[in-house]
């Protein structure tokens, strides 16, 4: 999925990560949740935050900070979980992505999208859809279903840190 | 009206399908005892629904194929003919035509029928000539002979002598035994007893209606009072049934047909109907009668509507279908109820407020019984899927020349419905596999100094959160040098990769390893193991293989019970909250600071003189924090012996239903799924088996 396929325009739902801002193709966000309780699924990376209760089903929340290479998100009264629908394996999922705060909901034209500059996002690029520009700043346009692909997640599980052999042996 | 007709013959579809695998059931049972004539009757009512309901929906071929069938076991059950191995084997090969023949459409069926004269001919050979080729007019026309008396309803009235007791007589029993006969209704009269001051507790003054619907007939009655009988007063009326008459619809009440007949509006009718006193009241008030004498004439009439409405469900069909995926949204709609219903309860309780909290109670009631009852509905027994391996052992092995016996138990094991269904190939597999790779044959058996005749057991149980279905067979077993040599040759291994017994034999489960061929003396069937391994796979279970060579095989498959409410005990670590499964748990102990310094760092404790290895959760999960004070040793018992785990606090039991955690976690073995707790927050399920071997593993991998 690169630039080039986005050809209509289509809504965003923006969100901040520190100080910088991200969007994510609204067709994939179901709802938007207030931070709540959530249990750490032992012997998971830190960026697999854990899962929680959406109404019955158990959703798994990753820390998109940690996935990012950023320090991980403290809590505050902005603090939400946006409960995206993505593709795992060709099968649809439910995952949650814990973000410092939603910000709105916007209207981007392919022209007002480009493609994403090789260098200086700090971001692996494979993450990245595009760069929308709005006004005066670059909204990062993120490929949800890579941020989130099986090659990413697959690590949760394999990746258990080698301290906690010496504790128990 | 032709959607009818073809809905009909869907259900008739189906229903056929359980009467012949009764039909098979009965038979197989039959060529063990030949002379059970319980079971020769099995098997005629069988083949005698079958007939009967294929003519209704329009099955003609099948209702006269199923008819000459009839006939022969008409004939087994006067004595006239004897139950034989052909009888037996025409039979079934009967009963596989006609389930082929539901299969087809209408034209085939008829095609098909033709040539299922080739049974019919055979059968009418083993029918004795001294009589003309079996049963044309007189026996077709004879109506269906009940086994039993038709059900009637009856009106004892019993009034022992008030000696009775000291007699040895106790009514109570008697109302037992008849309680076992039929439906029953014991109404007591009580007017007889004096008053306090004048009862002698020794004598009966007791006199009772009973109201009973039974087959047995009044014989039957008077039997249970044999040996009260001439010494009581004792009266048995047989009843009319109302309004059993066609279609059941009782005669119409005088306001119904005024109101039909527009000369009167429901309301007045309702009005009239109110200001009315009831006859039974009125007849009281005049003192006609005791008001103990109303309430048993009530009842009887209550039985009677109770006993006809039976008899009318019982008309109507005895079960529904439904579409699996409406259960799964009903399973899936229960359990987010019980989720909200632990959260009113918490609610209810923090809130402190009496009367929400009798409502909160009376809700938590409901949706106990209400998800028990829709998890039921989806669990059955795993018995029925065994016994139609029956026909498969007994078939293959006259086919190979092997005499097998199989045995099953923990028939009675529930798992659910879907992973029953999703079950049967594998097993198919597994079994035919045992029969024709594991047992010998008969000769080759004896050689070896065992029975001619080889075993196949089929076991299922219970363990843990998992249900163990063992396939265990008394043949060859494997051949790990035949194995580990045809894998060096395929390049599933090196030449000189070190292997255990254990590992050797998952070899077999690698693709397209067993269609091979002969790995040992046996030719491959084109059966792939690694197509029973994707099964179970599927189902998230495990397979695993045990062999010696000579002895035999086990094969075990774990499957888990994804839907089945599982009784856990919940505890908690530092703020995380986990659930074991109850099964595994054996005892909690204590573990102190001292108990711990006693042990010199080794994670190792006594409990009652037993040593206990232990694992810290807090360690394996890593979690940080301090240690509580006193911590809590959870004993667990697995397959690896007894481990306790160590955790901050016990919390309590806890029931739930498992939620998958689903693919992100798949490589997460020492959880089984997670659970919703009563305030919201989501708890983990521990596989206590899991988490012990994989402890096992870094351990071994460290020393």
């Amino acid at each position: 999925m690169s630039v080039e396929s986005i050809t209509e325009t289509s809504q965003y739902l923006t969100f901040k990560l520190h100080e910088e801002v991200f969007a994510l193709d609204i067709s994939k966000v179901r709802e938007v949740l207030d931070f709540t309780s959530v249990a750490k699924v032992p012997r998971t990376p830190d960026f697999m935050l854990g899962v929680i209760n959406l109404r019955g089903s158990v959703v798994p929340v990753v820390d998109v900070r940690l996935k990012f290479g950023m320090t991980g998100t403290q809590r505050s009264v902005n603090t939400c979980i946006i409960i995206v629908e993505i593709e795992i394996d060709g099968e649809s999922t439910i995952l949650g992505a814990l973000v410092d705060s939603v910000q709105e909901v916007l209207d981007l034209d392919p022209n007002q999208i480009e493609p994403p500059p090789r260098i200086g996002t700090r971001l692996d690029t494979r993450f990245i859809k595009g760069m929308g520009k709005r006004e005066s700043e670059f909204l990062i346009i993120l490929d949800i279903d890579e941020v989130f692909s099986v090659r990413e997640l697959a690590s949760v599980g394999q990746t258990c840190e080698e301290p906690l052999l010496a504790a128990t042996g | 009206m032709e959607f009818q007709i073809e809905s009909q013959r869907e259900i008739y579809r189906a229903e056929a399908c359980e009467l012949l695998s009764e039909l098979e059931t009965s038979l197989l049972a039959l060529e063990e005892d030949p002379c059970d004539t319980e079971v020769i009757g099995r098997v005629f009512r069988a083949l005698h629904t079958i007939k009967g309901s294929g003519a209704m929906a329009g099955f003609d071929d099948i209702a006269s194929f199923t008819h000459d069938i009839e006939n022969v076991f008409d004939l087994l059950r006067n004595n006239e003919l004897c139950v034989t191995k052909t009888l037996v084997d025409l039979t079934l090969q009967a009963g596989d035509r006609i389930r082929s023949m539901l299969d087809v459409a209408e034209g085939e069926a008829a095609a098909l029928a033709a040539s299922a004269t080739d049974i019919t001919n055979a059968l009418k050979q083993l029918i004795p000539t001294r009589e003309e080729p079996a049963a044309k007019p007189p026996q077709t026309q004879r109506p269906e002979p009940e086994q039993q008396q038709e059900q009637k309803t009856f009106r004892i009235y019993f009034r022992p002598n008030p000696e009775i007791f000291s007699r040895g007589a106790n009514p109570l029993l008697l109302f037992d035994e008849l309680r076992q006969m039929g439906k029953c209704t014991v109404i007591a009269h009580t007017e007889a007893v004096p008053d306090l001051e004048e009862l002698d507790p020794e004598e009966c003054h007791f006199s009772w209606d009973v109201i009973l619907t039974t087959n047995r007939g009044e014989n039957g009655i008077r039997d249970v009072f044999i040996f009260v009988e001439d010494d009581c007063e004792l009266e048995i009326k047989a009843l009319d049934m109302p309004g059993l008459d066609e279609n059941g619809i009782p005669p119409k009440r005088l306001g119904e047909i005024l109101i039909e007949r527009g000369l009167v509006s429901y309301e007045d009718l309702q009005k009239a109907l109110g200001s009315q006193t009831r006859l039974g009241e009125l007849l009281v008030a005049r003192g006609v009668i005791e008001a103990s004498m109303i309430e048993s004439s009530l009842a009887e009439q209550e039985h009677l509507q109770a006993v006809r409405s039976k008899h009318l469900k019982e008309e109507q069909a005895s079960s529904i279908r439904v579409r699996a995926e409406k259960l799964d949204t009903l399973v899936n709609l229960v359990g987010e109820m019980v989720t909200v219903q632990a959260r009113l309860s918490q609610t209810a309780a923090s809130i402190d407020h009496p009367e929400l909290m009798s409502i909160a109670e009376e809700v938590e009631h409901l949706t106990a019984e209400l998800r028990d009852n829709t998890l039921s509905i989806r669990m059955l027994p795993i018995g029925t899927t065994f016994t139609k391996f029956n026909r498969l052992v007994r078939d293959l092995s006259g086919e190979l020349g092997k005499e097998i016996l199989l045995t099953t138990d923990g028939g009675e094991t529930e798992l659910d419905k879907t992973v029953i269904e999703r079950l049967n190939d594998p097993l198919v597999h597994l079994i035919r596999n045992c029969i024709d790779h594991g047992i010998e044959a008969p000769q080759t058996r004896e050689a070896a100094g065992k029975p001619r005749q080889g075993t196949v057991r089929l076991s299922a149980m219970h363990s843990g959160a998992s249900v163990l279905i063992r396939i265990t067979d008394d043949g060859a077993g494997l051949a790990s040098e035949a194995i580990r040599s045809k894998a060096i040759e395929r390049g599933l291994i090196s030449a000189d990769a070190e292997l255990s017994e254990k590992e050797i034999f998952s070899l077999i489960f690698a693709p397209g390893f067993s269609t091979a061929a002969k790995i040992t003396s046996v030719s491959g069937r084109g059966v792939g193991m690694d197509v029973v391994k994707r099964s179970l796979d599927a189902l998230r279970g495990s397979i695993d293989v045990s062999s010696r060579q000579g002895v035999g095989t086990t094969i075990t498959l774990k499957l888990p019970l994804t839907l089945a409410i599982v009784d856990g005990l919940l505890v908690q670590v530092r703020d995380g909250r986990f659930v074991l499964p109850l099964s595994t748990v054996e005892e909690c102990v204590e573990l102190t600071r001292e108990d711990v310094a006693r042990a010199h760092g080794r994670h190792i404790t006594r409990v009652r003189g037993e040593i206990v290895p232990y694992i810290r959760l807090r360690e394996r999960f890593a979690i940080n924090g301090e240690r509580p004070e006193v911590e809590q040793i959870v004993i667990t018992e697995s397959a690896g012996g007894k481990v306790g785990l160590v955790v901050d606090k016990v919390i309590g039991e806890h029931q739930t239903v498992i939620k998958n955690i689903g693919k992100v976690f798949q490589n997460v073995d020492e959880l089984s799924g997670a659970t919703i707790l009563g305030d919201g927050t989501v708890a983990l399920i521990i596989d206590v088996h899991k988490l012990v071997q994989s402890v096992e593993m870094d351990q071994a991998s460290i020393h």
